[in-house]
């Protein structure tokens, strides 16, 4: 196991480059000549110096330090860390998708947009919307894209709406969007079987509700039971329904969000779609509505010229809210879920909905014995239990057996989430996962809930086996270090 | 359950034995939770499903459909930019320890992406001349919108003011992210002769109660602004300054914090990210070390483990959604970590000298041309300020119709900015990087002397 590295600035040697560029081939007149001396700069900036090797082994060598999808098992709720296949990476690296330039003459880039047309019907269908976006850039752009929109129908509409109501078990994302859009949050409960509480929501929704944003399954991993009650009390006073999509893994071809009753979606294609994270993106929140909502959508959207059968920019919409994005969104990202989805097919998508289902029912039934089960229902792509029992029987918090599950190689679930469970543990296994894997994590989970009681000590400093030990996240925030300096 | 795929390792026997261990009959027995009425009871209406042998071809379909910068001779610029990039650089975003990672939420065992993150902010903030870094922004777009509304956060005001001569696309962005929070934007003109943005047009009354001043340089016609005193300008009436820059002119151009600006923001796809039809991008968002706590966006800070030994954590989460909710400075959550790793292994390959080289050589050819351009009868330059590795050229005959002709020959001519201002009707906007060669460069001028 590798250890702590040096940083790169530690490995600069005056003089050294790995830079390899050619002569300008023309006139090099002073700098000066050609711009103010005073808009010139007086000292190059600090980058390190060091050769081609120099960095090829330095980044090597820090992504060794790195857990990920492909060296080990990823069970992090509501991140859905399926397998990135590997065909989709050389697919957004084609030089017809990478090398295109986003102002080209529309008949100089067919292809692109063809692709854009075509990802706009599948993610329709499978949503059960009209049109999508793909400016948003993530989820939580997608989150703040669908609510500019949400504003914008209620203001055509003469009505200043500014409630938005969002359940206790919402991801962050969810209130911090709806704020960014200018609104006011309102939180709803959620009732004994981890629904919203229906009786809560019709206290709550009224004239001034702008919309309701749900996640469908919830953060529970359960499904809300009561969706179409939801609907109606919320369609019923004029507001709108937001899904949010971050768990869309658990319902592809079983059930859509717009036969549902939402009226406005976002994906995050890098978790459900299978692109990869990136370690903190790139990903890609494609906004779809259903079809009273299209005008609202972000301008540019692609549309196909039934005259000439040329895909062309549609510039045209007096009502959109505008641009989200510089450009064109993730276009690169989308590719790869454009490959995704092809490569599924149909057939594929439901089965990789029914088999994450599968696989987490089964990871949270093998462990009910051992660790506490707040919510005892079936639940949909991801489960969540808690580690109350551990806490209250052997002062062993639930970071600590998240840390501990890192000394077996495997990466931690999402802990203290959603906010209305105790020491919560939020586990999705995915559909890629096999049932070998599934059951040397759940060994893995059993052993620590033994260690837990008969050795508490081993959980309290863990990890052991990591390229670094705990580290000291108070520290790190008293007094903020956020670059190198060479003095220090 | 369907028929086995690639992607789904488990087989009918898994799944048997899965569906007997959970106490269920059969998988819809576990989605018995779902109103029937709400059940897709059809397939999906889409293409069957096809295998990598069939789906590589389908690809290769609409990918032959683009015209790329591979095969023709780019000069379209306005902010994507179409710049060399080491092969080393996607040799090592494309280890799947880095790409196939989380965001880094436990530290232990995410050191790789922590450090590089860590190296980034020391890059950004040594290249921008400020403070502190962030982990990256979406894009400059929405990194100019945070910079806005970050102002306007911490000088509790409530309008900002943007140069005219600021991507239009970037403003666009800014607008649509001001008007729903309440925030007035107000446009500075520019001067038509020269194309910079005069200090005049920023008067005491108009500056008094405004978050900040928001220009970029080099500005949207490439030409470089005189920051220094429009910095001065807004931080004497209690604004803010945001700088809004290119990356690579900072090879030889000073650095916002040499001139003041309380933010620097811009696009960092010229470091060695790829044009992607737009995106991926890497929007980089920089300040002063008083200003760090209202900064949006994922920050990472060095600390110590268990053992006393360095490590790396994400830090400052209170400023964050998952913690602060509807409080957070931002709503930003993913980001784009592996841009921003692409492009501090750009600037490790690069260091300074060879970013101080990939600049010049923009600038030298982008004045190269320029000149030449100058001299064909039927072209004139309507802009006369200084300029990095972009210019405005309005030529005598029609933007579209030349462009048409240029394609012909295997040129991507410069981008018509007559919808985005007026003012320059007919006008085109031309981006010259160190990929254009002086052959293309002197074949382009050919093919302009024969149009005129």
């Amino acid at each position: 196991m590798k250890g702590p590295q040096s940083l790169i600035f530690e490995l600069s040697s005056p003089g050294r480059t790995a830079a390899s560029l050619p002569a300008p081939e023309v006139p090099t007149p002073n700098l000066s000549s050609l711009l103010p001396a005073h808009v010139l700069r007086n000292d190059p900036p600090g980058l390190p110096e060091v050769s081609e090797m120099d960095v090829v082994r330095h980044f090597v060598n820090l992504s060794q330090l790195n857990h990920s999808v492909d060296n080990g098992f990823y069970p992090l709720g509501s991140c859905t860390m399926k397998y990135n296949p590997k065909v989709n990476e050389d697919a957004a690296r084609m030089p017809g998708f990478a090398q295109i330039h986003p102002d080209q003459d529309e008949a100089t880039v067919q292809g692109a947009m063809e692709l854009l047309y075509s990802m706009d019907r599948y993610l329709s269908e499978l949503c059960g919307m009209s049109r999508f976006t793909f400016q948003p850039a993530a989820g939580a752009h997608g989150e703040i894209t669908g609510l500019f929109v949400i504003r914008a129908y209620h203001e055509s509409r003469g009505e200043h709406r500014t409630q938005v109501l969002v359940p206790d078990s919402a991801h962050g994302t969810n209130p911090a969007s709806a704020a960014g859009a200018g609104m006011e949050i309102v939180v709803v409960k959620s009732d004994e079987r981890g629904n919203v509480d229906v009786g809560d929501l019709r206290s709550k929704v009224g004239p001034s509700t702008a919309a309701l944003m749900l996640t469908n399954p919830n953060t529970l991993g359960l499904f809300e039971e009561n969706v179409r009650e939801i609907a109606a009390l919320v369609h019923g006073c004029g507001a709108l329904l937001y899904y949010d999509g971050a768990n869309a893994n658990a319902i592809m071809g079983k059930s859509r969000p717009g036969d549902m009753g939402f009226d406005v979606v976002h994906l995050n294609v890098h978790k459900t779609l299978s692109t990869p994270h990136g370690g903190g993106g790139p990903g890609a929140g494609p906004v779809g509505v259903k079809s009273f909502l299209e005008p609202f959508l972000p301008a540019p959207l692609v549309k196909l010229d039934d005259a000439t059968g040329m895909y062309v920019w549609d510039y045209d919409r007096p009502k959109s809210i505008g641009r989200v994005h510089s450009f064109n969104g993730n276009f690169g990202v989308v590719v790869k879920a454009w490959a995704y989805i092809r490569s599924m097919g149909p057939d594929g998508l439901k089965a990789a909905s029914e088999h994450a289902v599968l696989a987490a029912n089964y990871v949270m039934r093998k462990l009910q014995p051992y660790y506490d089960l707040p919510y005892d229902r079936d639940c949909k792509h991801e489960c969540v239990l808690a580690g109350t029992r551990q806490k209250r029987e052997h002062g062993v918090r639930t970071l600590d057996i998240a840390k501990r599950l890192l000394d077996f190689g495997f990466h931690a679930p999402t802990i203290y989430f959603p906010l209305i469970v105790d020491e919560a543990m939020m586990i999705e296994p995915t559909e890629t996962e096999s049932r070998e894997t599934l059951d040397r994590f759940i060994d893995a989970m059993i052993k620590i809930a033994r260690e837990a009681e008969e050795h508490p000590e081993v959980l309290h400093d863990a990890p052991h086996h990591t390229p670094v030990g705990r580290l000291d996240e108070t520290a790190a925030a008293r007094k903020p270090i956020l670059r190198y300096t060479r003095e220090s | 359950m369907g028929s086995p795929h690639r992607y789904i390792p488990n087989t009918r026997a898994d799944v048997e034995a899965m569906l007997e261990a959970v106490g269920a009959s059969c998988i819809d027995d576990l989605f018995a939770d779902i109103p029937p009425e709400f059940k897709l009871d059809r397939p999906l209406a889409m293409p069957a499903a096809l295998t990598e042998a069939e789906l590589m071809p389908e690809l290769s379909r609409l990918s032959s459909k683009c015209a790329n910068a591979d095969e023709c001779a780019s000069y379209l610029g306005a902010g994507i930019y179409d710049h060399y990039i080491p092969n080393a650089v996607d040799h090592l975003i494309s280890r799947s320890e880095f790409y196939t990672a989380y965001t880094p939420y436990q530290a232990e065992v995410s050191q790789g992406t922590l450090q590089a993150i860590f190296e980034y902010q020391t890059m950004i903030s040594e290249l921008a001349g400020m403070e502190v870094s962030n982990a990256s922004m979406y894009d400059a777009g929405t990194g100019t919108a945070e910079a806005a509304i970050m102002s306007c956060a911490s000088t509790r005001r409530n309008k900002v003011l943007v140069s005219r001569a600021v991507n239009p696309r970037y403003r666009q962005v800014l607008q649509t992210y001001a008007a729903p929070r309440g925030i007035d934007v107000v446009e500075i003109d520019f001067c038509k002769r020269r194309g910079i943005t005069p200090v005049s047009r920023v008067p005491a009354d108009l500056a008094a109660d405004a978050a900040c001043l928001i220009v970029q340089s080099p500005n949207y016609f490439g030409i470089v602004e005189e920051m220094e005193q429009l910095g001065a300008a807004i931080h004497a009436a209690g604004g803010l300054f945001v700088a809004v820059v290119n990356p690579i002119s900072l090879g030889i151009l000073a650095p916002p914090g040499s001139y003041g600006a309380d933010i620097a923001v811009g696009e960092g796809q010229s470091m060695g990210i790829p044009m992607s039809f737009g995106g991926p991008l890497l929007g980089f968002f920089a300040t002063t070390g008083k200003l760090m706590r209202k900064m949006p966006g994922r920050l990472v800070g060095q600390t110590v483990d268990s053992s006393g030994r360095r490590g790396f954590v994400l830090t400052l989460q209170a400023r964050e959604q998952h913690i602060r909710r509807e409080s957070a400075t931002s709503n930003i959550c993913s980001n784009e970590a592996l841009c921003a790793l692409a492009s501090t292994i750009y600037m490790s390959l690069m260091g300074p000298a060879g970013l101080r080289k990939v600049a010049e050589t923009c600038l030298y050819r982008a004045h190269y041309l320029r000149d030449r351009i100058e001299s064909v009868a039927g072209f004139t330059i309507p802009l006369s300020g200084p300029f990095f590795n972009e210019f405005v050229v309005r030529p005598s005959v029609c933007a579209d119709d030349m462009n048409e002709e240029l394609l012909a020959a295997g040129i991507i001519g410069g981008k018509p900015i007559g919808c985005e201002y007026p003012e320059l009707s007919g006008c085109t906007l031309w981006a010259v990087t160190e990929r254009r060669t002086r052959e293309q460069l002197d074949t382009l001028i050919r093919e302009l002397e024969v149009l005129a």
